[in-house]
């Protein structure tokens, strides 16, 4: 990219022919573009429409690998959504997202034992998840405060931690639903719970429609993309606020922050808070899509795909948008749905196939943080 | 072992050519013609200066004259070397010299006593004096893996530093661990690490007594004046004029990076030495008139007892009256506490005392309370506090007012969900980039981009916004070229005299502040020493400064 401006600035002042002059505005035009859409960007857009090239030529169907990639991208766009606050309020990329799902998956477990199902069911799941996720939010600002600078590290041994300590808690949780705990021992609950019978795909259902043209056919799972659409709206609207604004100028430069008036650690508090809180929605709306409660481990590397996402969109450890959140969460996890189809059938399925489209997601989701981080403090 | 002996024949016979040299009366130090140019301004310019072995050389000017790159060049800072090198000659002992970095400097000789200490705080004074030049015994592995692994020496050490700290007559344990030290034994602490380097034979004391109380720098001083007895050249860096003339035996002044004069002590004078070092013609064009001329029968704000913890520029109980209307100057050296005044007031820093505005006492430490009590601040760290450089220039000139004053913002019932009047700003931002002239290409363009001056009226907008009855306004033309300082300046008085705005700035050069200020009150040792009219003397000026004005002035 600097390569291009500097050729664009080299050429500029000797326009010795208008053909020169053209170039000159097209290498301009080029590099501009380079800068606004990154490079990291477009690498991963590059890739991913070979993919999908790939996907025509091998004549495969077209038309759910689209589908599947959109309800994908619902189902895990509130946990990018996710990353927004602590970003903006200087606390970095929540790597302790954890905590916000630990909360969720209470709220999802406690529903399903009451024997709710449908948009009941889904609902009370988030409200019984919102005061934990509250709780455990301002608990754990409370202590990423004493180790400020270091939020990231320390979220993500906090992340880890969490997680392993509610495995005891699945294990020993007063839920009678024999539906839900070991069929064994009368106690501990499963490690996945089916939702089928509860509230699976409520969100996904609601609305839904199919578009066919001619043998090309995907499924629009309306009620889900709303639901992160509404979301998103939500945060654009609360960033455009007096306290969205404050936030940011707390995560942009505290210094400035504090001559406002601008009280940081309050504003700090928020920010971790609403991650956490998102979070909690996010899990749960990701578990009605998917159809099942995973308990134990499975939140413990929940964080990355979710920050992998939002650094491929554009955002940055200071800085992130709505619009970033929404394209990386298009480019990413379309990505991981088409990838590993075609690769499997460009390779006649063979068992390489499998393996190799899940080096390529380690890759591209390890490669976007590591990127990411290293960019820090380049200002 | 031979390689010693052959060492320290080395160093007698150094010793003895010295003493002879002494006697033979030619210089330690000669700086021949230094010049030297930061991308194309020249801040040294064709210096000369040479000092005689056991002679004490005072260097005096004022902040920015040019005397820590004249340091750095005899030192060989890499900083100088990376800005291109410099143009003339340095000699030591007759002979011309490179010196490319710091350690060369120190293999030539050369010492250097640093106005913040370079000491390690869990060593003991030993070790502190020691470091690097351990003495060493050999042993069994040794032997094996060479001189790294050797042990250390320490009685032998003890009695080296104990021979160091003798000849400052310091009466301190040599085991003693530095980091409970009292700052001025520190300061010793590091006088005997260079002293007890065996071929020293120039000491540099950059401002050694800044940190002092009076009584340790009197101690100081007698101890500057034994090592000149011994034969060591001393270079003495400082503002207290007194100091120089009770020890020093030249006088050399910079100015703007020049020498305008040098002389031998007898021949100075406190009072002509303060007038070379401000002295530079002031052209006070002729400001704007006013209706009503600012006097003590109003009163915009009134700060006593003022003390304020920023490092570096600490305000000791400062007592100032602003009165209402007036453009007030604050001057004085760096680090006497002229910047923390403000960052006090608008609770940028830990402060206490009593501020008092329009009848009303302003809690300190609150920097909401401030904004509230109709004061802003132009900070002199702009891209530290003043900005934020990844926004766009509307946001930074709007958003403090949105969060003290909650202006700029959609009625709702929740102040602090009130959503931004995206038409208001913007017709905002588009006025303040046309009245303050901001070159950009738009509102929405980052602070970032901006060039200093265009950044530092982004600052002045941002305060101005605010709508504030008293302005601070800190180092505003620091950093920026100079056609922009002007328009700064401008800016200023036109707030002044326009919207009547109290202004209150801060600023390093005496100059600029006598151009605009109806007064400019000069702050020394964290206190206001006095307060002068802008057509008062330079040697007025030059003797506050320095601390020697025998009562606090007050004008008309």
């Amino acid at each position: 990219m600097s390569n291009a401006n500097t050729n664009a600035n080299a050429n500029a002042p000797t326009p010795a022919s208008s053909g020169r002059v053209a170039e000159n505005r097209i290498i301009k035009a080029v590099a501009n573009f380079l800068e606004w859409y990154g490079v990291p960007r477009l690498i991963i857009t590059c890739f991913l429409l070979a993919l999908l090239i790939l996907a025509v030529i091998y004549r495969m169907d077209l038309g759910s690998l689209l589908g599947d990639s959109l309800k994908r991208v619902g189902m895990n766009g509130l946990l990018v959504l996710a990353m927004v606050p602590t970003i903006t309020c200087g606390a970095g990329l929540n790597f302790g997202l954890p905590v916000g799902i630990i909360c969720g998956l209470v709220g999802g477990v406690f529903s399903m034992s009451m024997n709710l199902t449908g948009f009941t069911g889904f609902f009370v799941a988030i409200l019984l998840a919102l005061p934990l996720s509250v709780i455990a939010g301002w608990l754990y600002a409370k202590l990423l405060e004493k180790v400020a600078g270091q939020e990231m590290m320390v979220g993500t041994y906090v992340g880890f931690s969490v997680v392993a300590g509610m495995a005891i808690f699945w294990l020993t949780a007063p839920i009678k639903n024999p539906s839900m705990i070991f069929a064994i021992g009368g106690q501990g609950l499963r490690y996945t719970l089916t939702l089928y019978d509860y509230y699976a795909g409520v969100l996904n259902n609601f609305l839904a429609f199919n578009i066919v043209i001619g043998n090309f056919a995907m499924t629009i799972p309306t009620g889900l993309l709303l639901f992160f659409g509404f979301f998103c709206v939500l945060m654009y609207l609360f960033f455009r606020s007096r306290t969205g604004l404050a936030m940011l100028a707390v995560g942009s430069n505290p210094e400035y922050a504090a001559s406002s008036g601008i009280n940081i650690r309050k504003m700090r508090y928020t920010g971790v808070i609403m991650s956490t809180v998102l979070g909690a929605i996010g899990i749960i709306v990701y578990a009605q899509s998917y159809g099942f409660l995973q308990l134990y481990n499975a939140p413990l590397y929940m964080a990355f795909p979710a920050i992998a996402a939002i650094l491929i969109g554009g955002a940055t450890l200071r800085k992130a948008t709505i619009s970033q959140v929404i394209i990386g969460s298009i480019l990413f996890f379309t990505l991981l749905t088409t990838a590993l189809p075609v690769v499997q059938t460009v390779l006649d399925g063979s068992e390489v196939g499998g393996g190799i489209s899940e080096i390529a997601r380690m890759i591209i989701q390890n490669g976007a943080i590591l990127y990411a981080l290293t960019r820090v403090g380049r200002r | 072992m031979p390689g010693t002996l052959f060492y320290n024949l080395h160093i007698r016979i150094r010793l003895v050519l010295r003493g002879e040299k002494a006697m033979s009366d030619s210089f330690v130090l000669e700086l021949k013609g230094i010049t030297k140019a930061y991308f194309g301004t020249t801040v040294l310019k064709d210096v000369n200066l040479s000092v005689r072995p056991g002679e004490i050389h005072a260097l005096v000017g004022e902040n920015g004259a040019g005397k820590s790159t004249l340091m750095n060049i005899l030192f060989g800072m890499p900083v100088i070397h990376e800005t291109g090198g410099f143009d003339g000659e340095v000699m030591l002992d007759g002979e011309s010299v490179r010196i490319e970095s710091p350690r060369r400097a120190m293999e030539l000789g050369i010492g250097m006593v640093h106005q913040e200490f370079m000491l390690l705080p869990g060593f003991t004074i030993t070790e502190n004096i020691k470091l690097n030049r351990e003495i060493t015994r050999k042993n069994v592995v040794s032997r094996v893996l060479g001189a790294k692994m050797e042990t250390l020496n320490v009685p032998a050490m003890r009695k080296d530093a104990r021979a160091a700290l003798e000849k400052l007559s310091l009466s301190v344990d040599e085991w003693a661990p530095v980091a409970g030290l009292p700052v001025g034994y520190k300061q010793f602490v590091e006088i005997a690490r260079e002293i007890d380097k065996k071929n020293i034979k120039l000491l540099v004391f950059d401002e050694p007594t800044a940190v002092l109380t009076e009584s340790e720098a009197e101690y100081l001083l007698d101890a500057m004046r034994r090592l000149a007895a011994e034969g060591i050249a001393i270079l003495f860096i400082t503002h207290r004029l007194d100091e120089v003339m009770s020890i020093s035996h030249n006088i050399t002044i910079l100015r703007d990076g020049e020498i305008v004069a040098q002389m031998p002590k007898d021949e100075a004078k406190i009072e002509r030495i303060a007038e070379l070092m401000v002295g530079r013609k002031i052209e006070r064009a002729k400001l704007p008139p006013r209706g009503f001329e600012p006097s003590d029968s109003e009163i915009a704000l009134s700060i006593s007892d003022l003390r304020v913890e920023m490092p570096g520029e600490r305000v000791k109980g400062l007592n100032l009256r602003v009165r209402k209307g007036e453009i007030l100057g604050i001057g004085g050296l760096a680090g006497h506490g002229k910047v923390g005044i403000a960052n006090g007031v608008m609770g940028m820093y830990p402060a206490m005392g009593e501020v008092v505005k329009g009848g009303m006492d302003v809690p300190l430490n609150d920097s909401k309370a401030a904004l509230q009590a109709q004061m802003a601040f132009v900070s002199e760290d702009r891209r530290g506090v003043g900005l934020l450089l990844d926004e766009s220039i509307e946001m930074n000139i709007v958003l403090t007012s949105m969060q003290a004053q909650n202006k700029f913002l959609y009625k709702g019932p929740l102040n602090s969900l009130r959503l931004q009047n995206g038409k208001r700003i913007r017709s905002h931002a588009l006025k303040m980039i046309k009245d303050l002239d901001i070159r950009c290409t738009g509102p929405m363009q980052l602070v970032r981009r901006l060039s200093g001056g265009n950044q530092q009226k982004v600052c002045i907008a941002r305060a101005f916004t605010l709508e504030p009855e008293v302005l601070w306004v800190s180092e505003p033309t620091r950093g920026i070229d100079v056609g922009a300082k002007q328009l700064v300046l401008d800016l200023l008085v036109e707030f002044n005299r326009t919207h009547g705005m109290t202004v209150v700035m801060t600023s390093s050069e005496l100059a600029e502040l006598r151009k605009i200020c109806d007064r400019i009150a000069i702050v020394y040792e964290g206190k206001v020493v006095g307060i002068l009219p802008p057509d008062a003397s330079d040697v007025e000026y030059g003797l506050m400064m320095a601390g020697k004005a025998g009562n606090v002035k007050e004008v008309g």
